[in-house]
């Protein structure tokens, strides 16, 4: 067993604290008794039980789920055929602009994707609201599927879609029953990165979006320019909440799958 | 059931002209890019044939099976099987099955779904699919690993795998691309005989690629040895080994000691070739190349004699020289002689006997001899 230095032990505590401080006191704080967020006078879930009388922001949290359900569904299946075009066709002409036009959009400041796609909706006279915005929203986490998807294909084994093709299935029958199977797990990971973007997306949407088709990140940040209220906070715990528990979930699921995955080899080598 | 002996005794359609090959590889060329990677190369491969592509990594064998497979098109030439072009069928619509050298066997699903892949995509129904796979697991020994995984396999019975599901269509023609390159010297051993006897009940045409010229000779009815996209020999595995046709395949297949030298006197069926180590070999040739021509003279180690006494031929087809090396194999040792003008050969001896009085030993004088048919003339 290593030993601990104080250095580690005190690099860990200050770089957790650094990390953890602010949504620690967030959450402590959505269950403070008194309305001045500062200020702690007991315990108290009376805010989260107000939130869900909050109509607007009720209404928000709706407008957030629907657009991320279909942006992150659209954007997987958009990055997803990119990502294969990138790894199959690897000489056509022109490759290297197109890979690089894909990945620009990762490093393209916010603000400037959010104005052109303002400037475009503008100038097509597409009236802004929930489709402009659910559209931002495909583009901008598009890239981060492909991506996904793109460092799964690169060590896929080509040869079984061969032999599903030597075995008679179509080009077609081949993707549907062996690709697309076999990368299932990239894709979805896509999906649930595409659709936490879109969830706490903020400077895009309010470039792109119009009269009633709020977000929530837009509704909370509009709310605390009056003041931050610790129903704020509970929103927030719930969301920290929400994500923990996915994030929780998803390294359970693939850490047991590691581990089943090592057993069956061994068994397999036992005998 | 006849042996496979009696079978394969019999069984050379190449030799008799009326036979009509089951493929006919008619000058297939294939680039990629300024690479040519088979070149102007024809073949003829007959029906139940257990035909062997040998060669070393790059010399085109992989390619032409996979333009075979179709998964290449060539660049000119054409590919015949069983009377019908090739040309333009894409690998999906061809009546050939090929078992890959990773086995690409798909991980997501069991044992028997990917032995029943290639059935569903033809619509079988599904009694005899579950019918055929039955059977197949059965003919590959694995009926208790339906249900398992790929990666709960070992590479053993990943290979089985394999071979079931390339076999389970009933191809016309099962190609096989390294298949035992996977799998320890024991298991390539015992699976090179089963592949064998599997090619028999079947009555299959078995096409396989391979850079092990041991697997090949095993295994294969016939051997085509390719280099830089061409066929340098086709023979079966005794006329490989015994005659080959070129310093290449001599060199190529087994060990071999090749003497260069000069003809100096040709008839009655034999040749003399005054070679430059400073002897002169007598040996057996139907067609010897003209006197004064440069030829070279192969003979295999196993041919050559080595012994403390001059041989009653000598000065012919006999050399002195010294013990320089001595690998004892336990079948059989094998001796480096250098020869007087510092040449190293190699000769291998049979180990008969457990113990033998005075053995040859290192540095000792003595006599290396051969017959007049135990080598070849190579004329290039």
């Amino acid at each position: 067993m290593q030993r601990w230095s104080r250095f580690n032990i005190a690099s860990i505590v200050i770089g957790f604290a650094f990390l953890y401080l602010p949504i620690v006191l967030l959450v402590v704080f959505s269950f403070n008794e008194s309305k001045l967020v500062t200020v702690w006078a007991g315990f108290s879930t009376k805010w989260y039980v107000q939130l869900f009388h909050n109509q607007a922001l009720l209404d928000a949290a709706w407008v957030t789920i629907r657009v991320g359900l279909i942006s992150a569904t659209v954007a997987t299946v958009l990055g997803t055929l990119a990502a294969l075009a990138m790894t199959r066709y690897t000489r056509f002409r022109g490759r290297m602009l197109f890979s690089g036009m894909i990945y620009a959009p990762l490093v393209m400041p916010e603000v400037i994707t959010g104005l052109s796609m303002l400037l475009l909706f503008v100038a097509i006279g597409f009236d802004r609201g929930f489709w402009t915005l659910t559209l931002a929203h495909i583009t901008f986490t598009m890239c981060f599927v492909a991506v996904v998807v793109q460092s799964r294909l690169l060590s896929f084994d080509r040869s079984i879609e061969e032999a599903a093709m030597d075995l008679g299935a179509t080009p077609v029958a081949t993707f549907l029953q062996v690709t697309l199977p076999v990368i299932a797990p990239a894709v979805f990971s896509g999906w649930v990165l595409a659709f936490t973007l879109s969830l706490d997306d903020l400077v895009i949407s309010s470039f792109t979006s119009g009269p009633g088709a709020t977000t929530l990140p837009m509704r909370i940040y509009s709310q605390v320019r009056l003041g931050v209220t610790p129903e704020i906070n509970a929103v927030c715990t719930i969301l920290i909440g929400i994500v923990a528990i996915g994030v929780l979930i998803a390294s359970v699921v693939s850490r047991s799958r590691e581990i089943q995955r090592v057993k069956d080899e061994q068994a397999a080598f036992a005998h | 059931m006849k042996s496979l002996g009696s079978i394969r005794r019999s069984f050379a359609p190449w030799t008799d002209p009326k036979s009509v090959p089951f493929i006919a590889v008619k000058n297939v060329t294939k680039r990629f890019g300024d690479f040519v990677a088979v070149d102007d190369l024809s073949l003829n491969i007959y029906p139940r044939e257990f035909f062997a592509l040998l060669g070393a990594s790059g010399c085109g064998k992989s390619t032409l099976l996979r333009m075979l497979a179709g998964f290449e098109q060539p660049t000119s030439g054409e590919i015949i099987l069983d009377g019908q072009s090739l040309a333009g069928i894409p690998p999906y619509k061809r009546p050939v099955n090929m078992m890959f050298q990773s086995y690409a066997l798909f991980p997501h699903m069991t044992v028997e779904n990917n032995i029943a892949f290639g059935l569903k995509q033809d619509g079988m129904p599904k009694a005899d699919i579950a019918a055929r796979v039955d059977q197949m697991l059965k003919l590959v020994k694995l009926d208790k690993f339906a249900k398992r995984k790929p990666h709960q396999l070992s590479g053993g019975q990943r290979q089985r795998v394999a071979l079931a599901r390339s076999l389970a269509k009933r191809p016309k023609v099962l190609l096989l691309d390294e298949p035992l390159g996977a799998l320890d010297k024991k298991l390539r051993e015992e699976t090179q005989f089963e592949l064998m006897d599997l090619q028999q009940e079947l009555g299959l045409t078995f096409v396989v690629v391979t850079h092990d010229q041991e697997e090949a000779m095993t295994m294969a009815d016939r051997i085509a040895v390719m280099a830089h996209g061409k066929v340098v020999q086709v023979a079966t595995p005794p006329e490989i080994y015994e005659a080959p046709n070129s310093r290449f395949v001599a060199d190529f297949i087994g060990d071999v000691n090749i003497f260069d030298g000069t003809v100096s006197s040709a008839g009655n069926g034999t040749a003399e070739i005054a070679t430059q180590t400073g002897f002169t070999v007598r040996v057996a040739s139907t067609e010897p190349p003209a006197v004064g021509a440069k030829a070279g003279f192969a003979v295999r180690p196993e041919k050559i004699r080595v012994g403390r006494d001059r041989p009653a031929c000598a000065p012919l087809n006999a050399a002195q020289g010294e013990i320089w090396d001595i690998g004892y194999l336990g079948d059989m040792t094998v001796f480096h002689v250098k020869l007087k003008d510092g040449k190293v050969i190699k000769a291998s001896s049979l180990n008969a006997v457990r113990a033998v009085e005075d053995p040859l030993g290192y540095d000792q004088e003595v006599w290396i001899s051969f017959d007049e048919n135990a080598g070849v003339v190579l004329k290039d």
